[in-house]
């Protein structure tokens, strides 16, 4: 069977889903459960001193044990909130060791800072996380990430919640081609011909938030996704035809057309 | 009193209760699950840094706080 594995676990889904922007944890839940995700991301954030004490949490809707939770270090911008992040996760998750990482290094376009991310995946991987990182499309810090220990390299296909689908394939598929861990697209799928297409590249999971949470009809688009990512897998093992701009092929005999043959 | 940094903000905690204990002295202090109790957190799924360090559910019960301690209380949210 054809399944994903990541630091020794195999997942049946290689759609990676995001829990933020929802209306409500009911639509989360159920656009989590559409899109078929196993692995599914949540941030780490200061409790609200004062809240509601009967205020459900996101780990009741979505408890750790239906789902393998990824806490990632959204906001951070230093190695050391980003650590801090993750070793509050593990606490937090009973001693979860998987994250995804990331530094980020403008708040503008939340673009990441290589050398930071770099620094702070060390740190963590010698402190015994299995850290899934996300990086730029430049396929030398993929490369160096994946050297140091990182479990899985998250490249973005364009800025965290645009929206705007893959804008280098070519850089995507150099880091594809040359990486021995899984490569997991994350960030800037837009619709689900985007999600296809990073599968069909060679990609072995794409991560999305925006893209489900922000379209009109969320759990519709999630359904969408799932099978955007299963059929561009498919497709990617099914091995596509050339690309030819102009041999014309028929599909249908060349023979036995009725009539004079117009084409001569 | 204790003043503690919580969360960024400042929080004045009572000291624990001295009076049924005739060995606690002034200076006892307070233990996170205390912390916790005064805050309406007990039972939260939360992880809790203290001056920069993870304070482990194990250690909940240690008297340990004291005042100028910050902490971080965190939870898990909705996220990409």
């Amino acid at each position: 069977m054809d399944r994903l594995v990541i630091a020794d676990k195999a997942y049946s889904s290689r759609l990676l889903v995001g829990t933020g922007k929802y209306r409500d944890f009911d639509e989360t839940r159920t656009a989590v459960d559409a899109s078929g995700a196993e692995i599914i991301t949540v941030a780490i954030r200061r409790t609200n001193l004062g809240q509601n004490p009967e205020e459900p949490s996101l780990l009741d809707v979505l408890p750790p044990s239906q789902y393998t939770l990824l806490p990632n270090t959204a906001g951070c911008y230093t190695v050391e909130d980003a650590v801090r992040t993750l070793r509050l996760a593990r606490e937090l998750l009973d001693g979860h060791t998987l994250v995804k990482l990331e530094v980020l290094g403008d708040p503008k376009t939340l673009y990441p800072n290589i050398v930071e991310t770099l620094k702070a995946a060390e740190i963590l991987i010698k402190e015994g996380f299995q850290v899934m990182v996300y990086t730029s499309d430049d396929p030398i810090a993929a490369r160096q990430l994946e050297e140091i220990g990182c479990v899985a390299i998250m490249p973005l296909a364009s800025l965290i919640g645009s929206g705007m689908g893959i804008l280098n394939p070519w850089n995507l598929q150099i880091i594809i081609d040359n990486a021995k861990v899984p490569v997991i697209v994350d960030a800037g799928v837009g619709t689900a011909s985007d999600a296809a297409i990073a599968m069909e590249l060679g990609c072995d999971g794409v991560l999305m938030n925006t893209a489900i949470a922000a379209a009109q009809n969320p759990v519709l688009m999630a359904s969408a996704m799932k099978k955007a990512v299963e059929a561009g897998r498919e497709a990617y093992l099914a091995g596509r035809m050339p690309k030819k701009l102009y041999s014309a092929s028929p599909s249908s005999p060349v023979e036995g057309v009725i009539g004079n043959m117009s084409g001569k | 009193m204790i003043q503690l940094i919580v969360n960024g903000q400042s929080q004045l905690v009572p000291s624990p209760d001295s009076g049924t204990d005739s060995g606690t002295t002034n200076d006892a202090r307070l233990n996170i699950r205390q912390l916790l109790e005064h805050m309406g957190l007990q039972g939260k799924r939360i992880a809790v840094e203290r001056n920069g360090e993870i304070v482990p559910r194990s250690q909940f019960d240690q008297p340990m706080l004291a005042s100028g301690d910050k902490l971080e209380i965190v939870v898990a949210v909705g996220g990409g």
